[in-house]
């Protein structure tokens, strides 16, 4: 089963390499507008062995997992107190929602020059960008349990907070989860803003330094390759965790 | 076996096995529900009681407060009026001496059986080994050993009732109250499931208050079938069954057509939830509003829901 699955996978990714060198080939695009597949990766295993991409993708995958742990568990607490008590849902989802609508992409050099060209702002933005989805699926995922099960808990009178731990968190999972799914995806995104709104070190940066500077196409799509890995590597964490900690339910 | 003789001695004694016994006093009690025009009354003025180690039946239309008042019963809800007492004194939340199995399994589906079993335990905050010691028991008791560690999807319907069943006597209540609980089963199991009903409260000292739609079951399970009229719900008939445990096993097939029966169909009569055409006319307009009652549930949904799913049911 498991091996047939692979195949797919494979199989699946053969197909897109073929189809991408099919356009090179077809609309003869010179290398700085598309470069073939081979080239990207070569220049993304060189890239890798010489020392280029390597610190620049660690300091991409610190910012993300700082800023997603941060982002996430303020989430966690906000979509708390959210789906408790309809007073803060109503005086603070107003800001939620415009603060989302707000495209990160303006903020990015406010926080950069609030928080500096460093470490920091990357983390805030993150973890700005990671908040609502969680928060939201958290709210609703507390909202939504089952109400027959918390009669049930409460005549065998359980308190509160052995409702919260026994039943409301573990009922809220899945949603949560799927919450945590789109927030570590937009973390990723989030971090490649903060890089380009300023940072001395990035996947982001490096983008710009190969579109700018030093005029290596190769190297953005081989920056942009490691992105999208990055970001297929932290999805497949969160539902790997996911699977481990909600379990089939049928 | 003959009814128990009214009324019990109050304050909680045991029995000549050393089990606690508990009777219910249902009294004068009434609840009412809001509703977007004004409270919706449910029971009027209800009261009966519930001998210790009786088993009486409830039977009404839909609607008329049953379900509503074992919660009154359980501690889940509070009267507007009258009081509920177990041996004498006022019920005021849920109760340890109370094991309530509802109409549906409740199971939580993230737990295996023997887990869901446990639940109650944990809340009340017993060791892990003894945990594991009463739930082996009680997984004995309805024949579920071998499903310990299989989750409530891979059960059937029947399997997981009899967790719900096990989970309600985990802290070995004094009083079980069934709210329809094999309504959902088919005809043949649910005869087994009321034998068996009958066979564990032979075993356990229980006081049991059941909620049914079913006259046989009723009558097959019951010392007395306390009848309800429709909303407002009050009493209209409290019926003794006369009838031993023997002859009702013996005269299945007789339950459903016996005198007793006829009593309560009687009493039932004129009470169903299906009206006529001419009530159907005069009663459109209330009935519609009747059935848009959120009836436990008064919160009013926010602005604020991206999914669009404020109200579950």
């Amino acid at each position: 089963m498991s091996v047939r699955r692979a195949l797919d996978v494979t199989a699946a990714a053969v197909a897109f390499v073929l189809f991408w060198k099919l356009i090179v080939v077809v609309g003869n695009y010179p290398v700085f507008i598309l470069p073939a597949p081979e080239v990207v990766a070569e220049r993304f295993v060189s890239a890798w062995l010489d020392g280029t991409m390597e610190p620049n993708a660690a300091q991409t995958l610190l910012e993300v997992v700082l800023g997603f742990a941060l982002g996430a568990s303020a989430a966690l607490v906000a979509g708390y107190a959210l789906a408790r008590s309809r007073l803060i849902e109503r005086v603070l989802s107003p800001y939620l929602v415009a603060a989302q609508a707000t495209p990160i992409l303006a903020l990015a050099p406010l926080l950069a020059l609030w928080f500096g060209s460093g470490l920091l702002s990357k983390v805030v933005i993150c973890a700005l960008i990671v908040f609502f989805p969680v928060a939201v699926a958290t709210m609703v995922g507390l909202r939504n349990v089952d109400r027959r099960l918390l009669e049930m808990a409460r005549s065998f009178r359980a308190t509160p907070w052995q409702l919260l731990w026994t039943l409301e968190l573990p009922a809220a999972m899945p949603g949560i989860m799927g919450g945590m799914r789109v927030g570590v995806t937009l973390a990723v995104v989030g971090a490649i803003i903060g890089e380009w709104a300023g940072g001395e070190q990035g996947l982001g940066v490096l983008i710009n330094l190969a579109r700018g500077s030093l005029f290596d196409i190769p190297l953005l799509f081989a920056t942009l390759l490691t992105v999208a890995l990055l970001g297929v590597v932290l999805y497949l964490i969160v539902a790997l965790v996911e699977r481990r900690i909600v379990g089939p339910r049928g | 076996m003959p009814p128990v003789p009214l009324p019990p001695a109050p304050g909680a004694r045991p029995d000549d096995r050393g089990h606690t016994l508990t009777s219910i006093a249902i009294r004068g009690v009434s609840r009412s529900f809001p509703t977007a025009d004004g409270r919706l009354p449910v029971l009027d003025a209800v009261s009966f009681d519930v001998p210790e180690r009786q088993i009486v039946a409830l039977i009404g239309p839909n609607g008329c407060g049953k379900s509503t008042l074992l919660r009154l019963a359980s501690g889940l809800l509070r009267p507007d009026d009258g009081s509920i007492e177990l041996d004498g004194r006022p019920v005021t939340g849920p109760d340890p001496r109370v094991g309530f199995v509802f109409q549906e399994p409740r199971l939580l589906p993230w737990r295996d059986a023997a887990a869901n079993v446990a639940y109650p335990l944990e809340l009340a905050g017993w060791s892990r080994e003894r945990r594991a010691q009463q739930v082996q028991d009680l997984l004995s008791v309805i024949g579920l050993r071998e499903f310990a560690a299989t989750r409530p999807h891979e059960l059937s319907g029947g399997m997981r009732q009899r967790l719900a069943i096990a989970r309600a006597l985990a802290l070995g209540p004094s009083v079980l109250l069934l709210d329809e609980p094999f309504s959902a089963l088919d005809a043949l199991t649910r005869e087994r499931f009321n034998a068996e009903l009958v066979r564990l409260w032979e075993r356990t000292s229980t006081t049991i208050l059941l909620v049914t739609h079913s006259i046989p079951e009723a009558v097959y399970v019951a010392d007395r079938v306390v009848v309800l009229s429709p909303r407002p719900g009050h009493v209209v008939a409290d019926v003794v069954v006369p009838l031993d445990r023997a002859e009702r096993d013996a005269n299945l097939d007789m339950l459903a057509l016996g005198h007793v029966a006829g009593a309560i169909r009687r009493h039932l009569e004129g009470a169903t939830d299906d009206p006529t055409r001419e009530e159907l006319t005069a009663e459109v307009g209330r009935q519609r509003r009747a059935r848009q009652v959120p009836i436990e549930e008064l919160g009013v949904p926010a602005w604020f829901d991206p999914f669009g799913r404020e109200d579950d049911e």
